[in-house]
């Protein structure tokens, strides 16, 4: 009785409104706005080809968090990759999908997307709004086809509705659902970790904190760039000399990239664990004992790795403390991201 | 669940209900069809496991699946002006009697005397994010690994090919739209004494033949047992591309 209800509320609400232009619902504190941090190069992901609007965002938020987006109606984007988590997950190294099957790789953290110019680990994904394809579609994680959730969507009760706020039909389509995507993922910009206060001098490091800095900035920032904490390229971090997994190589084909990942943004790394594009290690300290004494040779590693200094106890101390200030946590407690469901 | 249909029904009533007439376009232009006729040598192209045809290195073959894009379509008018389609992307399936042919609208006035198009989509757009209508991704046609679009598509299944088992099926998917392996094919099709008038009281159909057999032809002759699958920008892949470039033939042009 209530739900039949609230349909009718829904559809007296839609006859009433369905010729006006404005129909937010949700009150939103403010209108969403992609905002390009101070000192930051402009994004990579186009938003002029996809207008930010703030009913785009709810929708794209909505829809990020719907299980509705699987085969059996149970998993979300939002099980993989989870906000307390810098939206990535702990408890499976292999991130597990529809029926508890495992995957081949561990689920990275969600942030800065919009900079990002190849997703992936093997980078194998070049534009933000197809991302979700390979998800939606792959059978270890939702296993669903795009034909089937644009059905159920359509056949929803309220979709058909926020797809009209969104973009102004209630004909759904799989571009929309990924613009719609697009919108929510684009927006997930993390800046506001200790390390960017103290950049702009709003707040100091402890001795131990500068010191990790300095380490990063000799040792990790070649590959680990600033401000994103990636140089968007790909290396063979020295895990192995056989590979299982090719990695880039499996979608260059070429030799020279057998082994080599995307090097991943260490944004929030302190709350992404487990660690790598397998989740081999499960701590901070696991990683950096293979940079010091685990490196693995092999004809692409990357020649920067070549000869490592082995780091003091003291060493991989103070640059935990370091990655520890990249942790943000107004991005993991944003409201805006959240479960609206 | 009948209450909520019937609802979801008034909803859209009253949606479309909405919606504003198309605007009425005053620029003197109409029409031209374009039909494939999908064949294999002479014969008309059958899709079954059970007729067969007969390649260049004589091995034996049926097809299932037969399908490309053909885009960025350009007609040439005898006075030498270009006329240039839109969002010109279409998918032809030979298994979807629904996706043989397509209009060309908005096209002025007058007799055209060539066309010619790219088999496949071009480079920009597989990289544009999500695309609509015969591009997409629910087509089956965008490729999630390496992301684009797979320009043309050929599976069946020959006994010649014997890397796939019991089913010898052989399954073709031409991707590469940059670098040294680009597969992107332009094709040129003069009308030569033909000509589609296009008129107020004509829109012509223009009638052009497409060869499986090209595929395994000129200049490279490509056998199943060689070539079981294609899957990556490689050179395999860019030779089949090579070869069908020239399967597309005028049949006829219906004024
Ligand atoms: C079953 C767990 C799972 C689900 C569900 C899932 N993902 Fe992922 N996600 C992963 C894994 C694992 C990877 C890394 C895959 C790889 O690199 O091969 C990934 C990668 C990504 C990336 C690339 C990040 C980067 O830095 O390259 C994005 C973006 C993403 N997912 C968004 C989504 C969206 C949107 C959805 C819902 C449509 C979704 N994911 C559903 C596990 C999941
Ligand atoms: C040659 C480039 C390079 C250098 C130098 C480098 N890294 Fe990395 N790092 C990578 C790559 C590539 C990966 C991913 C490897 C994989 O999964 O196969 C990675 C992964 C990581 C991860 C795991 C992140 C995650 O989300 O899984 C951490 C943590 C990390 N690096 C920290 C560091 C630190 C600290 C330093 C300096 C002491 C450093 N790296 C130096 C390239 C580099």
């Amino acid at each position: 009785m209530k739900k039949t209800r609230t349909l009718f509320f829904v559809a007296v609400s839609v006859l009433l409104f369905s010729c006006k232009k404005d129909t937010t619902i949700t009150k939103f504190p403010e209108e969403i706005q992609f905002v390009i941090p101070p000192g930051w190069a402009s994004a990579h992901y186009d938003f002029s080809t996809n207008k930010l609007t703030t009913n785009g965002f709810i929708l794209g938020r909505k829809l990020f968090y719907e299980t509705k987006l699987s085969q059996n109606n149970a998993i979300s984007c939002g099980s993989c990759h989870q906000q307390q988590f810098a939206f990535s997950n702990q408890y499976h190294a292999l991130s597990a999908g529809v029926n508890g099957v495992l995957g081949t790789r561990n689920a990275p953290a969600l942030s800065n997307l919009a900079w990002q110019t190849n997703f992936m680990w093997d980078g194998g994904i070049t534009n933000l709004e197809v991302m979700p394809l390979a998800p939606l579609t792959n059978h270890f994680e939702m296993n669903e086809t795009i034909n089937n959730v644009v059905n159920k969507l359509q056949n929803d009760a309220t979709y058909p509705y926020l797809f009209n706020n969104a973009f102004g039909t209630t004909t759904i389509s799989s571009q929309l659902l990924l613009k719609a995507l697009a919108q929510f993922m684009g927006m997930l910009v993390s800046s506001g970790s200790k390390y960017d206060k103290y950049e702009k001098g709003e707040t100091s490091f402890s001795t131990n904190e500068m010191n990790g800095l300095n380490l990063f900035t000799q040792k990790c920032a070649t590959c680990h760039t600033t401000p994103l904490f990636t140089n968007l390229q790909f290396m063979n971090f020295g895990l192995d000399s056989l590979f299982n997994d090719p990695g880039r190589a499996g979608i260059t084909g070429a030799a020279s990239d057998s082994g080599t990942f995307k090097v991943p943004s260490l944004r929030n790394v302190a709350l992404s664990s487990p660690y790598m594009h397998d989740g081999r290690f499960a701590t901070l300290a696991d990683v950096l004992e293979h940079y010091s004494t685990g490196i693995v040779h092999s004809s692409t590693l990357s020649p920067l790795l070549n000869t490592i200094a082995p780091l003091t106890s003291m060493e991989k101390q103070d640059l935990i403390l370091f990655l520890n200030t990249l942790t943000d946590s107004t991005f993991i407690t944003d409201a805006r991201f959240k479960n609206p469901n | 669940m009948k209450k909520q249909f019937f609802l979801f029904f008034l909803i859209a009533v009253f949606i479309s209900s909405c919606k504003k007439d198309a605007p009425v376009n005053l620029n003197p232009a109409g029409s031209v069809i374009f039909k494939f006729i999908n064949m294999a040598g002479d014969s008309n192209l059958i899709l079954n496991n059970i007729k067969t045809y007969i390649n260049a290195h004589n091995d034996t073959f049926s097809v299932h699946t037969f399908k490309y894009y053909i885009s960025n379509i350009k007609l040439t008018r005898n006075d030498g002006t270009i006329f240039s389609e839109k969002e010109s992307y279409h998918l032809i399936d030979a298994g979807n009697s629904k996706r043989t042919q397509f209009t060309l609208a908005n096209v002025p006035y007058g007799n055209y005397t060539a066309v010619s198009f790219i088999i496949g989509v071009d480079s920009v757009r597989n990289f544009s994010g999500a695309q609509t209508g015969d591009l997409d991704p629910a087509l089956g046609m965008f490729w999630m690994w390496d992301t684009g679009y797979i320009f043309a598509e050929l599976a069946g299944s020959s006994p010649q090919d014997t890397a796939h088992g019991l089913n010898h099926f052989f399954s073709y998917a031409i991707i590469g739209y940059s670098g040294q392996y680009n597969a992107l094919k332009t094709v040129r099709l003069p009308f030569y004494s033909d000509t589609a008038k296009v008129s107020p009281l004509i829109t012509p159909q223009v009638n052009l033949k497409a060869d499986v057999l090209e595929w395994f032809k000129t200049p490279t002759i490509i056998s199943f047992a060689a070539v079981p699958f294609t899957d990556l920008p490689n050179q395999t892949t860019l030779n089949f591309a090579n070869n069908y470039a020239d399967m597309f033939t005028l049949q006829s042009i219906r004024n």
